[in-house]
């Protein structure tokens, strides 16, 4: 019974270790990339030429004003004990005040992000559900018009501005045929009759059951979604046509159509059963670069989320702000990585 | 970025007039009680009227709380007229101003505007001390004598000047945003560890004016609603929405989809597109910034009278006008901007090369001389730097232009370290002595005296005897003697000053048809609301 016992308390250590032994590494690379980011944005925020004082007091004040803020800031102390101080504010989730609209950085975040999230997130929905096919049917049909074509979408999402398409959608689609909403994220008819539950307003108009707001705010959402949907998709078609191509070349693809399965299997059960593990890093990246904020096209759509409010903070010297928006985006592509890290584990069974 | 932004968004809409033309545009329309604004708000950074010292935040403080006297927005000529105070003295020494407060005014919150109130406003403001602060302190007000210099008796408040000012210049500045008088109650129920309400206030307002305010999102919009209860009677416009629309193109496609009734931030091409558009006026109102020259006087051969003048003709006044200025800015040649009292609109100097070249060789400027003009990197500003350039360069000197950021160049201005700086100047308050009291007032030019606010200090000139004149003219009781006063220091400033102011700027907003009565303060005062009608 004893040995029995121990026999199981062995075993369950052997399958926990290499599982405890991930997270410890996982947690310990998290850490440092963590702290190597506000170390490298800290120090990159004290040396741009930009001037949080004036910025606060204005040009006119005198030099008494100036000396005083200057030092309230904390600003006149060694730059080692000011980010020492920045590292034990944030650590307790605290990114400080803005130094311009005096309301904490981390308020604001909460309030920008997720107008990013909801943008974002439908952008790399559109990508993937059309880029994936698009990249799948392009390699297999190699050198056929649809290829031509995946190769041209591609190509122009790559080479047009992306504030021109922008411009061009919203006077088309909205201008001229009025079929999408203008600028902003509701018509302002709309504006504060759902709660903010998530900040996310398709999803919290679904939840009050408001679809009035939500078929309002899906027609302002869909333009600069299906804009950034666009540069996505150009992005996840060509990776997608190049993965499959090299899948498709290989022996055991002949081999599987020589055994006599269907075309359909070979694609998709074979060849793209492969291609899986890359296809989620491609999405997981471009995902991150969509929720940095795609900084003209919130601009163009007037989308007040994370990346226009770290321009605007950065073009307004609120380092406070910079730095909180910076550690953000930068939390979102490490823990997207971290994501994709544990997929290949669930998707590519060599990882185990 | 942003010039290659505006020429391809011109370059959109050109084509949007071309595909227009065949199918009109179905238009929204804004409900006729509404008015809806599209503005660039990211400039506000605080709501509090001792603090807030931005345009977007002066307009919103214009609209929700009520000063001592204000300017009727219907007939800004008319200058200062009574708010909250319904009639005023001045003591026969000039030193004390007694205002009687209006009886029956509210605040938003339902309570009483008291004599307290405005004893409180003003006083808070003072200790405060942040930056607009020197609106009021400059009258000898501060901290320490705060409660014996401003007092409530009864219905009156008396506030006592350190000199016998004149009269109009201490209720110009009670005009300011600074002057803008808060709920004591309900400021001081949210006051946090002896902070007079400033952290609440920075985020919430404590005002009567016509409008309260119901949200404001940083960098999204600022939402008010009517009060029923202005003094005026409720504004026609119940609600009004200033959305933050950063990009010009952006906001003439809403205006001109009827999505919202007033765009302020078109650029020249879009307001050329707009002025075609059905259903849109453009309407334009001088505002109070300048753009100027300024040379230091510590340079050997920039302190010479004769160039000087000779950097005046080497302005191309009307080609930058006509072109990348053009419906932007007008040719001004006074530091006080056109609209305010004693304001000029004398203009002597011309383009004129050959004037300018005379007037080098009388002073011996050596040829080639080389001398940097430091610029912040605005597009308009580096435009005219360059144009500028052009001009020295056909009379031998090289400028060198340094562009930078604020921190870059203004702080090397403030240092007086700038050969010559190319910049911009707003007025603080509504009264000639704000330009006169930076632009030709200077009472000690030396090093140490660190006077960094004072544009005259920053250019290290002295300015004989325009201090002692803006010093008499800033006590001067009588209106129209004070107006002749500021004419005659500027006619005297334009000829021996190493300034050379050469644009006011304008403002140009575009408007739905319907739209009545909007004015955006000309140069004297910010946006208001409640006259507006639709």
């Amino acid at each position: 019974m004893a040995l029995s016992e121990n026999t199981r308390e062995r075993r369950v250590r052997a399958s926990l270790a290499p599982w405890l032994k991930g997270v410890l590494v996982a947690l310990g690379s998290v850490s440092i990339t963590m702290l190597g980011l506000l170390l490298i944005t800290f120090i990159i925020g004290r040396v741009m030429p930009i001037d949080p004082v004036l910025a606060i007091v204005g040009e006119r004040a005198s030099q008494t004003t100036y000396d005083a803020v200057y030092e309230q800031l904390g600003l006149d102390k060694p730059l080692l004990v000011q980010f020492l101080y920045y590292l034990w504010d944030v650590l307790h989730g605290d990114f400080g005040m803005s130094l311009l609209n005096a309301r904490p950085v981390s308020e604001d975040i909460k309030r920008v992000f997720p107008a990013t999230l909801e943008l974002a997130t439908l952008g790399t929905l559109i990508g993937v559900l059309l880029g994936v096919p698009l990249g799948v049917i392009a390699a297999v049909r190699r050198g056929s018009w649809i290829d031509q074509i995946a190769r041209v979408v591609a190509l122009v999402g790559y080479s047009m501005p992306i504030f021109w398409l922008g411009l061009m959608g919203l006077l088309i689609f909205y201008g001229v045929l009025g079929w999408v909403g203008g600028p902003g994220r509701l018509d302002i008819f709309y504006q504060d009759i759902v709660p903010t539950r998530t900040g996310m307003i398709l999803i919290d108009s679904a939840i009050a059951g408001e679809w009035g707001v939500f078929r309002n705010a899906f027609s302002h959402i869909i333009l600069p979604a299906t804009l950034l949907g666009y540069y996505s998709l150009a992005y996840i078609s060509r990776m997608t046509r190049s993965f499959m191509l090299e899948q498709m070349s290989a022996e055991y693809i002949t081999t599987a159509r020589v055994k006599g399965m269907s075309e359909r299997q070979v694609i998709w059960g074979h060849a793209f059963r492969n291609i899986r593990v890359q296809l989620i890093t491609v999405i997981a990246l471009s995902y991150a670069n969509l929720l940095e904020g795609s900084v003209l096209t919130e601009i163009i759509f007037s989308w007040p989320g994370i990346g226009s409010y770290i321009t605007t903070a950065l073009l307004s010297a609120d380092m406070n702000a910079v730095l909180g928006g910076t550690v953000v985006v930068g939390l979102i592509f490490i823990c997207l990585n971290l994501f994709s890290d544990l997929l290949y584990r669930v998707f590519d069974p060599r990882s185990k | 970025m942003n010039a290659l932004n505006r020429l391809l968004s011109s370059a959109v809409l050109g084509a949007a007039v071309l595909m227009t033309a065949p199918a009109p545009m179905a238009k929204a329309e804004t409900p006729p009680n509404m008015l809806v604004i599209a503005h660039r708000i990211d400039d506000i950074t605080t709501l509090d009227p001792a603090e807030s010292f931005e345009f977007a935040g002066s307009d919103l403080s214009r609209n929700v709380y009520m000063r001592l006297v204000n300017f009727d927005p219907m007939d800004l000529k008319a200058g200062y007229q009574p708010e909250i105070a319904e009639s005023w003295t001045v003591s026969e020494d000039k030193r004390s101003i007694t205002f009687t407060i209006r009886e029956g005014l509210k605040f938003h919150s339902g309570n009483p505007v008291r004599a307290e109130d405005v004893e409180f406003s003003l006083q808070r403001a003072v200790i405060l001390n942040k930056t607009p602060a020197f609106i009021l302190t400059q009258f000898g007000f501060t901290a320490e004598n705060a409660a014996e210099t401003i007092k409530a008796d009864g219905n009156t408040v008396t506030i006592t000047t350190d000199k016998p000012y004149a009269t109009s210049f201490v209720l110009n500045c009670l005009t300011a945003v600074i002057g803008g008088i808060v709920d004591k109650e309900v400021v001081m129920a949210n006051e946090q560890d002896g902070d007079m309400g400033n952290t609440w206030l920075k985020t919430n307002t404590a005002g009567s004016g016509a409008y309260s305010l119901v949200s404001w999102k940083p960098n999204e919009s600022i939402t008010i609603q009517s009060n029923p209860d202005y003094y005026r009677g409720a504004p026609a416009m119940e609600r009004v929405i200033v959305r933050h629309v950063q990009e010009s193109a952006s906001q003439r496609l809403l205006l001109e989809r009827g999505d919202i009734d007033i765009a302020r931030n078109l650029n020249p091409e879009d307001i050329a597109g707009a002025r075609n558009a059905e259903g849109v006026k453009v309407e334009e109102e001088l505002k109070g910034r300048l753009m100027y020259v300024s040379l230091s006087q510590k340079h050997p051969e920039l302190s010479k009278p004769q160039v000087r003048q000779a950097f005046k003709y080497l302005v191309d006044y009307e080609g930058m006008k006509n072109s990348f200025l053009s419906g932007q800015y007008t040719i001004h040649q006074n530091f006080l901007p056109q609209t305010y009292l004693g304001a000029s609109d004398a203009a002597p100097f011309t383009y004129d090369v050959e004037k300018a070249k005379a007037l080098l060789a009388e002073a011996g400027i050596p040829e080639g001389m080389e001398i940097e003009v430091g610029v912040r990197e605005a597009q308009e500003r580096i435009e005219i730097a360059q144009s500028l350039q052009n001009s020295l360069g056909q009379v031998g000197i090289k400028m060198n232009i340094t562009i930078g950021t604020a921190k870059q160049i203004l702080s090397r201005y403030r240092a007086r370290e700038l050969d010559v700086y190319l910049g911009a100047w707003g007025p603080d308050y509504p009264d000639p002595h704000t330009n006169a009291g930076t632009f030709a007032y200077n009472p000690d030019n030396s090093d140490e005296a660190q006077a960094t606010g004072l544009l005259a200090w920053r250019n290290s000139w002295d300015t004989g005897g325009l201090t002692a004149k803006t010093d008499a003219a800033v006590v001067e009781n009588d209106r129209d003697t004070r107006a002749k006063m500021y004419e005659e220091i500027q006619a005297e400033f334009r000829e021996t000053s190493p300034f050379v102011i050469m644009f006011q700027q304008i403002e140009q907003s575009a408007q739905r048809d319907n739209v009545m009565n909007f004015s955006t303060g000309q140069a004297i005062t910010s946006a208001s609301y409640w006259q507006v009608t639709k």
